[in-house]
């Protein structure tokens, strides 16, 4: 897409259905995706958009029964059609993932340092010595005051945002190559939240890691990632570098969500109105026909509610999907 | 007359066979008729505490909460006096905070109910106009909470607080744990509620962003403490407390511009075992020698607002060239 040197990742035609009491219903309907080493990749949408379904399945993370379908290329091989033993060698050495809450991802009832130790040992079959000294240094890595009490520790004795960092350490221990982060800073403080992002963007420097950063929060998105692509109903409506999706957005979805947002800057004494998008995002099961953002959107016309609109590439690497294109200069 | 008011509220939680925590520590917050207060801070800063203490579900250990000039009474097992039910709570999620087996209608009528202290009411045409104010069809009544998404929920829980009549409305949390746009319509329809209706409301955040959206005035709380008060505007545009600055520069802006948020070192500490002098000293990037030595008093600042800062000290700054942000001497009785 945008460097010359092959991606890290490449998801082409990423199409997911789950197994419900109605059948099985689409959730994540032909994704494309192109991330690249060092480089932090942004998926923004609502709750329910398919933003963590998507990540899921590139660890076949997945509930039983759920069907995917299309390609996820790590290098030469295809993420989605791993064996039992490769996804073994994959999963945390090669792409890790990040959860929002990492009281849930972290064993309550066993040490911080046994997580990072036995992670660490199982992988990179280290000595028990070693791996308590790349442990410390990990904590280190990621500013957790007093290292080694850590390694005694249990999750509850931190705070949330040291738990985000120590689960940050667990995940990067066996230097992958890509890590998946959902919605990593959803549940911190403001403060706390600048921390981690700051981190993130270090640890991309430093490590090379690409991060597949999951966020409703544009905010977050714009600090951080320099491509986005926003979901909607399971599809890709719009992407490209961030700062040129959010500087200048062309779908209307994307444009209803920066008009959500409190406006900063304005110190005036009166605050203008927020301009929310009506209405509720469509239920996987019952997406409209045509193109699924269409009930909500103020440029929709008759053809939005039969064609179902692609997303067709751009200059500069964007690409949108949207038949009206109402921010077209 | 304030609607609500703090006079120097402090709360402390009891533990069996320790010393007990102080989560609130002479906290004074005043809100005025069809106001809205936005109450922002870091998690543990004891802002829900506060908030509960405005209606009387936990007890104050010293200082005074006042609804319309009358002390509010503690819950207790005894009914509620007739007079507090025009000041309401909203919760942080309205998925615990309905009843799962009731229909919405039928929630809202019991709020009807206590209000007009008569059972035999015509409920019906009112719930409706209720649920439109809120902006639900009149349908939802005969519906169960589970059918709703968390953003109409969070209506619903506001529709019921309606229902009561109430001048006052301490809302804990309310936009929180919803997608960017459920919350700005919430957002907004908050603002049309203090318009139409002339309902104050506290509003507790975390997100200094949507309070900056929403409220007239702005209180920043630190462990237990309020830290600085001033206007939306005054806040946004001169925070005077180094803790309000920290929390302004920390908020990601969606802006392309793909700068980083400032991150402010530290942890919050234990309330039961606080830092000595300015309770901030110890994150603080501007402390002088007197900050770990003397906690600061609330100094009351020109433009009406107020800080708990030395750098902000009236009489330090009374001879400098800099001169303080100018003095004004409190009015009496406020």
């Amino acid at each position: 897409m945008a460097s010359s040197d092959a991606p890290l990742l490449e998801v082409s035609q990423l199409r997911i259905k789950l197994p419900t009491p109605q059948g099985l219903v689409t959730i994540v309907d032909g994704v494309d995706l192109v991330i690249e080493a060092g480089k932090v990749y942004g998926i923004a949408g609502e709750s329910g958009s398919g933003k963590t379904i998507t990540a899921l399945s590139l660890l076949r993370l997945l509930p039983q029964g759920a069907v995917v379908e299309g390609r996820a290329m790590l290098g030469s091989r295809d993420l989605l059609a791993l064996g039992r033993s490769d996804l073994r060698s994959v999963r945390g050495r090669e792409v890790a993932m990040v959860f929002q809450d990492p009281m849930t991802s972290m064993h309550p009832m066993i040490p911080v340092g046994r997580q990072l130790t036995d992670h660490l040992r199982a992988h990179l079959r280290t000595s028990r010595a070693n791996a308590r000294r790349r442990a410390i240094e990990l904590l280190t890595d990621v500013r957790i005051p007093d290292p080694e009490g850590a390694l005694r520790s249990f999750p509850h004795q931190f705070s949330g945002g040291m738990r985000q960092r120590i689960a940050i350490a667990i995940a990067l221990a066996c230097e992958p190559k890509l890590l998946l982060a959902d919605e990593p800073t959803t549940a911190l403080d403001v403060t706390v939240q600048a921390g981690i992002i700051r981190l993130l963007d270090r640890l991309r420097r430093e490590t090379g890691v690409a991060i597949l950063l999951i966020t409703h929060d544009l905010g977050v998105m714009s600090s951080i990632a320099e491509w986005v692509s926003v979901f909607y109903a399971g599809r890709v409506v719009e992407s490209g570098r961030t700062a040129d999706i959010i500087g200048d957005p062309r779908h209307p979805y994307t444009r209803g969500l920066l008009g959500s947002l409190p406006a900063f800057g304005t110190d005036a004494e009166a605050v203008p109105q927020l301009r929310p998008i009506a209405g509720q995002p469509p239920s996987p099961a019952d997406r409209p026909a045509g193109c699924p953002f269409h009930t909500r959107c103020d440029y929709a016309e008759d053809r939005c509610t039969k064609q179902l609109p692609e997303l067709l590439q751009m200059t500069g690497g964007r690409g949108l999907a949207c038949l009206v294109d109402p921010g077209a200069a | 007359m304030n609607v609500i008011e703090l006079r120097d509220v402090h709360v402390e939680y009891r533990r069996r066979g320790r010393s007990p925590v102080p989560a609130v520590v002479g906290a004074s917050l005043e809100v005025g008729r069809g106001q809205i207060v936005g109450l922002v801070g870091e998690s543990g800063c004891g802002k829900s505490t506060l908030a509960q203490a405005c209606v009387g579900l936990v007890k104050p250990s010293g200082g005074a909460v006042l609804f319309e000039g009358k002390p509010v009474t503690p819950l207790t097992r005894r009914s509620r006096p007739a007079d507090e039910r025009r000041l309401q709570l909203v919760f942080q999620n309205p998925f615990s905070s309905l009843n799962p087996r009731r229909k919405v209608g039928a929630q809202i009528a019991d709020g009807l109910r206590i209000a007009e202290d008569r059972a035999d009411i015509a409920q019906g045409a009112r719930v409706t106009e209720i649920l439109q104010q809120v902006g639900l069809p009149a349908a939802t009544a005969d519906r169960f909470p589970h059918e709703f998404s968390g953003g109409q929920r969070q209506r619903i829980a506001i529709a019921r607080a309606l229902a009561a009549a109430p001048s006052a409305i301490v809302l804990d949390e309310p936009l929180s744990s919803l997608d960017a746009s459920a919350q700005a319509q919430l957002a907004n329809l908050l603002m049309q509620l203090r318009d139409d209706l002339g309902v104050a409301m506290l509003v507790i955040s975390h997100d200094l962003g949507i309070v900056h959206q929403i409220a007239d005035q702005v209180a920043v709380m630190y462990l237990g403490q309020i830290v600085e008060t001033a206007s939306r505007a005054q806040l946004w545009r001169e925070p005077l407390h180094p803790y309000s600055r920290a929390l302004i520069a920390s908020i990601p802006h969606a802006d392309g511009a793909g700068h980083l948020p400032s991150a402010l070192p530290g942890e919050v500490p234990d309330p039961s075992r606080p830092p000595s002098g300015c309770r901030f000293h110890p994150r603080c990037s501007v402390a002088v020698q007197r900050c770990p030595a003397d906690p600061p008093p609330v100094f009351a600042l020109a433009g009406d607002r107020t800080a708990a800062c030395w750098l902000q000290d009236p009489a330090e700054h009374a001879g400098s060239a800099l001169g303080p942000p100018q003095l004004e001497l409190p009015a009496p009785g406020t």
